[in-house]
């Protein structure tokens, strides 16, 4: 079993839902975002999200897309996030990490490369925005000769008998399923048929589900947990620490994260 | 599966999720009406009298007289109504958006072009319309504006990035992402996600198709060399697509070289960039060393992007085409000479074809044809390259 599979049997067990959180990385810089990850881990978040910071990021809403502009000027990249990553693999044996990037900045780095020093600095699996089921193999291959394996999305578009294709070869994972069409980013509501549609979900493709985009509030987190594994927060977090890129911010997010 | 939305190893379908619903819903819409005859009456209906197409292949005497060698001709899409090519595919899409029961057209547009030809099948087709455009290329492509305004469109700057084609493009993905129930995205050129490729390519190949005819009816033979300029490259796969099964014609595809390649600020992605995955396809891209797509530079705003569609990839791979860089001086001088030897204002875009016809014709002999796709006419221009010459000294 991996630390996503571990993950998940122990949440079973207890009765409990799983709080992933998303980070841009190198925000406003590598080390910064190292002591974020510490904070909300230590307060409570079950699934690390590390997000690699892309110039073009045409899935995301103003506050990641902001985070990621910054830190990008700032030198973020691939390399350096691995190097994060390995540092706090040592902290944390058990959390499981997912890098969660758009396929370019992969891709370019080398795919064989990318799967040999990932595996090395502790990541479980990558979740490539932009990378479909269709597109999906030549990712997947060198991932799974490294012991690692790859988070797909599910979108509001998707229909059913398509979410079994995509669950099909990766129930090693969990789905992470988008709860409304757009960019990411906390929403005021969230669609009142989501209950209905994580249902349906996880018994189409008998994985584990956690949902995510929208969710920036407890109430929310609870409310879908009703109907799934879990969820994800990401553009809230994000906001906190545009707003206080500092030990306040740091403190805040440990708040934040307590408060789910 | 791979061979459908794939050229080669390029293109694909590299996009959110959210997207390949929409995308297979748009592909199954578009291969239904290409069977269907009443679709395609329309759409040469309107080619006919709302373009006004066939377009002329003009001999340009005066301007091949002062080459030397080969007798150029143009082919003048830039005398489309709406003044270019792009008119040809948004008819096209707008005919299937209606089809397809969808009320509101959003585009990303470079040089404006194809925002005004968007913008132009929406008014005739009463649907709405909004138009994302770089906030640079707002400046320097004011006219065009005033011209989407005209028409009823919604002009959306965006000001991310380096203000111009691909962060109109990003922001039109995320649009179409929120909205994709409603709204149909008109992708502008050869680029994107399948089918974005290949139904551009078709809607365009009208060009090559009725060039080929028109070079054999007038001159009994087949051109030496199809000369054509590519940003994401769909006037050149638009009229590349008339002679692909003819070995024997010279394909050459122009990309934006700006200020040189060897200086990095230029839009030359086949020429100068690397494999690499941009909104939705896998192709020949401007990137940095860490994957990060970089902010490309040309005088014409239409060229300047960093990727390029899937197909010409493979043209350049397999040999079928070559690919050269024009810079923006070559092209600026390119522009004058047309205008003067010919009284026709090019678009600063196919002024890049225009240029390296000026350098093979040369090479040729008086028996042989050069046919360049004139793409646009360049009164778009005017500012641009008065402001060149100003900032140069000319």
């Amino acid at each position: 079993m991996n630390r996503i599979q571990t993950l998940f049997a122990k949440a079973k067990a207890e009765n409990r839902s799983i709080f992933t959180a998303y980070l841009t990385m190198g925000y406003p810089d590598m080390a910064f975002s190292e002591k974020a990850v510490e904070a909300l881990i230590d307060h409570g978040v079950d699934i690390m999200e590390f997000g690699v910071p892309f110039s073009d990021p045409m899935a995301d809403g103003p506050v990641i897309r902001d985070a990621a502009r910054i830190a990008l000027q700032n030198g973020a990249n691939l390399k350096k996030i691995l190097a994060s990553i390995a540092r706090l693999r040592k902290r944390y044996p058990t959390v499981p990490f997912i890098l969660f990037s758009y396929y370019n900045v992969i891709f370019s780095y080398g795919l064989e490369r990318f799967a040999e020093e990932a595996e090395q600095a502790g990541v479980d699996a990558v979740l490539p925005v932009d990378v479909v089921l269709e597109e999906r193999e030549e990712l997947l291959e060198p991932l799974r000769r490294h012991n690692m394996t790859i988070v797909p999305l599910v979108a509001p578009t998707t229909h059913l008998d398509r979410v079994a294709e995509i669950a099909r070869g990766l129930e090693d994972s969990f789905l992470y399923v988008i709860t409304v069409n757009g960019v990411t980013g906390a929403r005021a509501e969230l669609p009142h048929e989501l209950t209905r549609r994580l249902h349906d979900i996880r018994q189409v493709s008998g994985m584990p589900v956690l949902a995510g985009f929208g969710i920036g509030k407890p109430e929310q987190a609870e409310a879908v947990c009703r109907a799934c594994d879990g969820f994800i927060v990401g553009s809230a977090i994000v906001k906190i620490l545009l707003d206080n890129p500092n030990d306040e911010g740091l403190k805040k997010i440990a708040e934040f994260a307590s408060s789910f | 599966m791979k061979n459908r939305t794939h050229y080669g190893i390029y293109g694909g379908q590299y996009v959110a999720e959210t997207l390949m619903t929409p995308l297979a819903e748009l592909e199954r819409a578009y291969f239904e009406a290409k069977k269907d005859p009443s679709f395609q009456a329309e759409f040469d209906s309107l080619m006919k009298h709302y373009v006004g197409r066939e377009s002329p292949l003009y001999h340009a005497e005066r301007l091949s007289g002062f080459c030397g060698g080969a007798k150029i001709l143009l082919k003048r899409e830039d005398l489309n109504h709406t003044g270019a090519h792009k008119i040809n595919n948004t008819i096209g899409q707008a005919l299937l958006a209606k089809r397809m029961g969808k009320k509101k057209l959003f585009a990303e547009t470079g040089a404006g072009m194809h925002g005004v030809a968007t913008a132009t099948v929406a008014a005739l087709f009463g649907m709405e319309c909004e138009v994302f455009m770089g906030a640079v290329d707002v400046e320097r492509q004011a006219p065009n504006v005033e011209r989407m305004r005209t028409l009823g469109a919604k002009v959306t700057a965006v000001t991310e990035g380096s203000g111009t084609l691909k962060d109109a493009m990003n922001e039109a993905l995320r649009r179409w992402i929120t909205e994709v129930e409603e709204a149909f995205y008109v992708i502008g050129t050869v680029a994107g996600p399948y089918p974005y490729p290949m139904m551009v390519r078709d809607f365009q190949s009208v060009i090559g198709i009725e060039a080929r005819r028109q070079c054999l009816e007038e001159y009994g033979k087949l051109p030496a060399e199809v000369i054509a300029c590519v940003g994401g490259g769909s006037n050149a796969m638009g009229i590349f697509a008339g002679f692909l099964e003819d070995p024997s014609v010279r394909l050459i595809g122009v990309e934006a070289g700006g200020k040189g390649i060897e200086t990095g600020e230029h839009a030359a992605s086949i020429c100068g960039g690397r494999l690499g995955v941009l909104h939705g396809s896998k192709c020949y891209l401007l990137q940095t060393d860490e994957g990060q797509i970089v902010d490309t530079y040309s005088v014409s705003a239409g060229l300047d992007y960093p990727g390029v569609g899937p197909e010409h990839c493979l043209l350049h791979d397999t040999g079928r085409a070559e690919y050269v860089a024009i810079n923006d001086d070559e092209a600026i001088h390119a522009f004058d000479m047309l205008s003067r030897y010919e009284g026709i204002i090019p678009a600063l875009e196919s002024s890049h074809a225009v240029a390296e016809a000026l350098k093979r014709a040369p090479n040729l002999s008086g028996d042989d044809l050069i046919i360049v796709n004139l793409s646009g006419r360049g009164d778009k221009d005017m500012q641009s390259v008065k402001n060149y010459k100003a900032q140069k000294g000319l």
